[in-house]
């Protein structure tokens, strides 16, 4: 293990090379009747989560698209307005909380934490490196796929909770955009599991492990594997309301969409739970197809570049900065394409994208049987 | 190891954790911030026009359309997901066999592309009609 040689052994974090061996090493601690190991477990990936939102989601997105539109961005909080995010989070906290008089209460309060609690659960079975994931399920890409689309009731419970009509307007949008999406989404990632013919998230990654880097990724394994890619990620876009497919939150006909009325901390939960299920749709894409946290490198002769950077520091590194990659393509898109209108959104993914995952499936299942 | 919970237990302690941030999230805030509400704040925003009457109106009937197509697509995914773990190991017999389940499926969407349950309405393009002025470019040159 390269990168932890030089760590002493009390650091079980750097040094297991089994999974979550730290972990089962805190078991015999408590905290609250829970192991200590466990909620340790679970509180990294929301602290990633927070610090990603901040950092790279809000901070980064908005120096991007200034610097696309030929902009300065964000200046003035701190050198080069590094410090804005923080002021905005402290604005946030100190905004008052309006509850409509006439909205569903229950609703409404409920909407926002449904929402991230949907994407926050998806994390447990997200592998950041060979030695950390939460929990490494038979099932894992098939519960990730399912417990994202909990979104959907968040969305529908803050939208009509709302009683106002962009509310109401932006959740029905969003909610039968997502819905149809979750279709081709789903077969393309089909695809996936009939290549690796395994549904847990860590052997996605061990199947695509190898001394010739990115040429033992699905994408490269295999012709037909393009198609699916490119189906799935188009169609995240749409799971996530980013632009092109952001109909739902449209600003210039729907105000906000689905978060019209919501202000202070439920609007920080709101926009947290947006940039997790982007990260999460980015890592499940570069774990189907893309070798997950596997280094791209090949072993060229005596540089062993594949070698020097494969361990589980170097596995978060290259699972968190594939998903920073297509999180970037996502920016990009945003001022790059104009907004579909809804018949051009349906029609994309009913007439389009669907009998495409389709052929992609056939012709999946005909090259693992026959040419394979 | 008689403590070690099951897979699905790490998934609990994650579905806590997120409440715990969620739940004290609000309560952070609601010991910072101010509460002054009055009757302007508190009603619906509606472009700064007093809203008229609920949001809560029927929904196009064309979203239960898509609903139940999405329902039947995704049971079907479902099925298949099974199927596409083990299928290399099963060979041609299990191939056909999905093939003949999912061609169902394709007739159904076919089914409802020719009956028109996908398309949407499209925005006619409404140009306003000018009444056209037969004498108008002599009455400019004079």
């Amino acid at each position: 293990m390269s990168t932890g040689a030089f760590l002493p052994n009390s650091f079980p974090i750097v040094m297991s090379t089994s999974l979550n061996a730290w972990s089962d090493a805190l078991s015999e601690y408590f905290l609250f009747g829970l192991p200590v190991g466990l909620v340790i477990l679970a509180a990294l990936p929301l602290v990633f989560i927070a610090l990603y939102a901040l950092t790279y989601g809000v901070y980064g997105e908005r120096k991007i698209s200034a610097f696309m539109q030929d902009r300065l961005g964000p200046m003035e909080v701190g050198k080069w307005g590094i410090l804005q995010t923080l002021a905005d989070i402290l604005k946030l906290l100190q905004k008052e909380d309006i509850v409509n008089k006439s909205a569903d209460k229950f609703l409404f309060v409920i909407g926002p934490g449904v929402l991230f609690v949907g994407s926050f659960l998806a994390f447990a079975v997200l592998p950041f490196g060979p030695a950390f994931i939460g929990a490494d399920l038979n099932v894992g890409l098939f519960y990730a796929i399912g417990i994202v689309a909990l979104e959907v009731v968040g969305i529908l419970a803050a939208g009509w909770g709302s009683n106002n009509k962009w509310a109401l307007y932006g959740a029905i949008r969003s909610v039968a955009q997502i819905v149809s999406y979750e279709i081709p989404a789903a077969i393309a990632i089909l695809c996936g599991v009939m290549m690796a013919g395994t549904l847990s998230m860590q052997q996605f990654n061990i199947l695509q492990q190898g001394e010739y880097g990115f040429l033992h990724f699905f994408l490269f394994q295999n012709p037909i594997a393009w198609l699916p890619f490119l189906i799935y990620f188009i169609a995240s876009l749409a799971e996530t309301n980013r632009a092109p497919f952001d109909i739902p939150e449209a600003e210039s006909e729907l105000v906000a969409g689905y978060f019209t009325e919501y202000s202070g901390m439920k609007f920080a939960v709101i926009f947290l739970a947006e940039y997790a299920s982007m990260f999460m749709v980015s890592a499940i894409i570069s774990i189907v197809f893309l070798g997950g946290w596997n280094s791209p490198f090949p072993n060229i002769g005596p540089l062993l570049l594949n070698d020097w950077t494969t361990g589980p520091v170097w596995g978060a590194f290259w699972i968190i900065m594939k998903g920073f990659f297509f999180i970037f393509i996502q920016m990009w898109l945003r001022w790059t394409l104009p907004r579909l209108r809804v018949d051009q959104l349906m029609h994309v993914c009913w007439k389009v994208l669907t009998p495409f995952a389709f052929v992609a499936f056939v012709l999946t299942a005909i090259w693992e049987i026959y040419v394979k | 190891m008689d403590q070690t919970l099951s897979d699905f237990g790490t998934v609990f302690v994650f579905l806590l954790l997120g409440i715990i941030f969620v739940v004290g999230g609000y309560l952070t805030a609601r010991l910072l911030r101010p509460s002054r509400p009055n009757p302007e704040k508190l009603a619906i925003y509606e472009c700064g026009e007093e809203a008229v009457g609920s949001a809560w109106v029927k929904f196009n009937i064309r979203f239960y359309v898509v609903a139940l197509i999405f329902i039947i697509f995704d049971v079907e995914v479902v099925f298949l997901f099974p199927w596409a773990t083990v299928f290399k190991q099963l060979g041609e017999f299990a191939l056909i066999e999905a093939l003949v389940f999912a061609g169902i499926l394709v007739i159904g969407l076919v089914y409802a592309w020719v009956k028109g349950d996908l398309d949407w309405v499209r925005p006619t393009p409404n140009i306003p009609k000018m009444p056209v002025l037969e004498e108008d470019e002599s009455q400019v040159v004079s």
